[in-house]
């Protein structure tokens, strides 16, 4: 039998009987992303149709002085709370939200045909009240324009002469791409599902074995180190991609629990999702474990391969806040680097765009490159005469 | 059959084994005395070629460590200094894991590994994972891993080190029996009884030198010593 194949089953053997490593690869790893992503998003999506659905409170100061305008607000949600001494104070004290203050000389002016006053107080620096600001300007323009329509047609004039540009918002993100805005993370916890999954198998390989002082013996079979290294790699791979499977399942679980369609948006996970990304994502599997391995080489004890992985893994983190953060537009060199050609291929699909054949193949290709080097990298390190000696 | 020439291999500036030559032959233990610190792990990592000396040659059964090291690895079985088991695989587990990385088949993996159980008096914990195992259990199954394959040449690098009196005495024996089935037998300790009670050829190594070849009566005569510890304290504190 390939000594390969030999250590491959010694190695997947023994981490099956681990309760540290099926925690990880097999509970931790694929239900951390679903389960963080979901509490996020109800508690994200929950609080916006919480804020659009609820009556909006307004300290209103001189209601007495606008009795329509008033009634009228009340009529589109405004909850009108009683009046306060100081407005600006009470804001500025965080005691209230928003205030209205309706001029002295609001009724005259009004009667006379002249702009009446009326004040906004708020506190801008304070983001929460940023959305209930704009509810109550765009309800106040509304009645101001409705108003200024009829005040025309009674000099019989037309509202449109007062109305020279008309804007119309047509806003082309189909459901699915305001979806995948919010999903823009969703490729980067699929990449720390991978990175979970074959921690522990990769720490093993070499500073779990060390400190166990049973990786000299092991070095001294008759075998090259290079057979030993692929053994382990596979074993790695293995349940990193066990890991990833299982997480893959677990989102498309958390699709049916998305209270997505409320805010007028819909994600591709389905079954096609799934059975694209897993083909999409196994390359990089390869490479973010070999890389995990030749990274847990270098430390001397378990412990500090633990902290250097754990700065490793947040790496994958660059391309995603990026992408975020940047909307780039996907060129065909960026299928080429590994990490990212994945990210956009996989935000593609959640936005259901379709997947063009030709810069995949170069992506599992480049991703393949990046990992046999890094094993020729991992394979110099294996053959030094230090990494067996513990002491 | 082991024979070393010439061995030197330094670490920076510091020169750990400095020049070590000796033989050690079938049907013989021959024993690598010296203190802490002498070079004993370091010659013996040499020998089954974990580390390649910086000059000189070793030659085991004819075969050249440094040139066909997977060859002088199967001719060859090593209890190191390291001596870790996998504590989630049973004594046998571990066993045959290293009986097919030597490349046995399956049939006579089971086989030698049944006959070193038996002869190592490893019956009872040959079915249970290893973890929890005792100082002695734990060298038992490190040894009957190295020795699964038959190797003609055993190296041990301080095999009683932390056992008791009982499973020192057995750890002798089985030895013997290897010295008797006409293997080498090379062991490093840096005690005296331990050469005096098992060892026919003594190599006393200090400061990565070797300052004395040969039985423990040659010794003695050497040093004009009546005991051998004397004799060892005269002969290290030669070169020191």
């Amino acid at each position: 039998m390939n000594a390969a194949l030999i250590v491959y089953l010694k190695e997947c053997r023994e981490s099956l009987r681990d309760r540290r490593v099926l925690l990880n690869s097999l509970l931790l790893g694929p239900l951390l992303g679903p389960v963080l992503f979901l509490v996020l998003m109800r508690l994200v999506v929950g609080r916006e149709l919480e804020k659009a659905e609820q009556p909006l409170p307004v300290v209103v100061i001189g209601a007495e002085r606008a009795p329509e305008l008033v009634d009228a607000l009340r009529q589109m949600g405004v909850a009108v709370k009683p009046t306060v001494d100081d407005p600006e104070l009470a804001v500025r004290e965080q005691r209230i939200d928003l205030a209205l203050r309706v001029a002295t000389d609001f009724g005259a002016a009004w009667r006379a045909g002249r702009p009446a006053q009326l004040e906004l107080i708020y506190d801008s620096s304070r983001r929460e009240g940023g959305s209930d600001v704009e509810r109550l300007r765009s309800m106040l323009e509304n009645y101001g324009r409705h108003y200024g329509a009829l005040r025309l047609l009674a000099r019989g004039l037309s509202p449109g002469v007062a109305t020279p540009l008309v804007v119309a918002n047509r806003d082309t993100a189909t459901p699915q791409a305001r979806g995948a805005l919010l999903f823009a993370m969703l490729p980067y916890m699929l990449v720390l599902t991978i990175f979970i999954g074959g921690l522990w198998l990769a720490i093993d390989s070499t500073a779990g074995e060390r400190e166990r002082a049973s990786l000299e013996p092991l070095l001294i079979n008759p075998v090259p180190r290079d057979r030993i290294l692929l053994g382990k790699l596979l074993a790695t791979t293995t349940f990193s991609t066990a890991s990833l499977t299982l997480g893959l399942l677990a989102f498309l679980a958390v699709g049916l629990f998305m209270p997505t369609e409320q805010l007028g948006m819909s994600l591709a996970l389905g079954p096609h999702f799934f059975a694209v990304a897993l083909p999409v994502l196994a390359p990089l599997v390869a490479l973010l474990c070999i890389c995990q391995i030749l990274i847990a080489a270098f430390a001397r004890s378990v412990r500090e391969a633990q902290t250097y992985l754990g700065i490793a893994q947040l790496v994958p983190l660059i391309p995603s806040i990026v992408l975020s953060v940047l909307p780039v537009k996907a060129q065909l060199w960026m299928y080429a680097v590994p990490l990212l050609g994945q990210q956009i291929t996989i935000m593609r699909l959640l936005r259901a765009e379709p997947v063009p054949l030709y810069p995949l193949l170069l992506s599992a290709l480049c991703t393949l490159l990046a990992a046999t080097a890094v094993f020729g990298l991992t394979r110099r390190v294996y053959d030094s005469e230090r990494l067996a000696i513990s002491a | 059959m082991i024979e070393v020439s010439g061995l030197h291999k330094a670490f920076g500036d510091k020169r750990a084994v400095d020049g070590v030559s000796f033989s050690a032959r079938d049907g013989e233990i021959t024993g690598l005395l010296g203190p802490n610190g002498a070079g004993k792990t370091t010659t013996l990592r040499m020998l089954y070629t974990l580390m390649r000396p910086d000059a000189g040659r070793v030659l085991v059964d004819g075969l050249d460590a440094v040139r066909e090291p997977l060859a002088v690895r199967r001719t060859i079985g090593v209890l190191p200094d390291a001596r870790g088991l996998y504590k989630r695989l049973s004594a046998r587990e571990n066993i045959e894991y290293f009986a097919a990385l030597q490349g046995m088949a399956p049939p006579a993996a089971r086989a030698a590994c049944d006959a070193l159980i038996a002869t190592l008096a490893m019956q009872e914990i040959a079915g249970r994972r290893t973890e929890g195992f005792s100082q002695g259990e734990r060298v038992k199954t490190a040894i009957a891993r190295a020795l699964v394959h038959g190797p003609k040449n055993v190296l041990l690098d301080e095999p009683t080190n932390g056992l008791d009196v009982m499973a020192t005495r057995s750890l002798r024996e089985f030895l013997r029996s290897l010295k008797g089935a006409g293997r080498c037998v090379l062991l490093s300790t840096h005690l005296m009884q331990e050469v005096a009670a098992l060892c026919d050829r003594i190599v006393i190594i200090a400061h990565g030198r070797v300052v004395a070849d040969g039985t423990a009566g040659e010794l003695r005569a050497l040093a004009g010593e009546q005991h051998l510890e004397e004799a060892f304290m005269k002969l290290i504190g030669a070169v020191a």
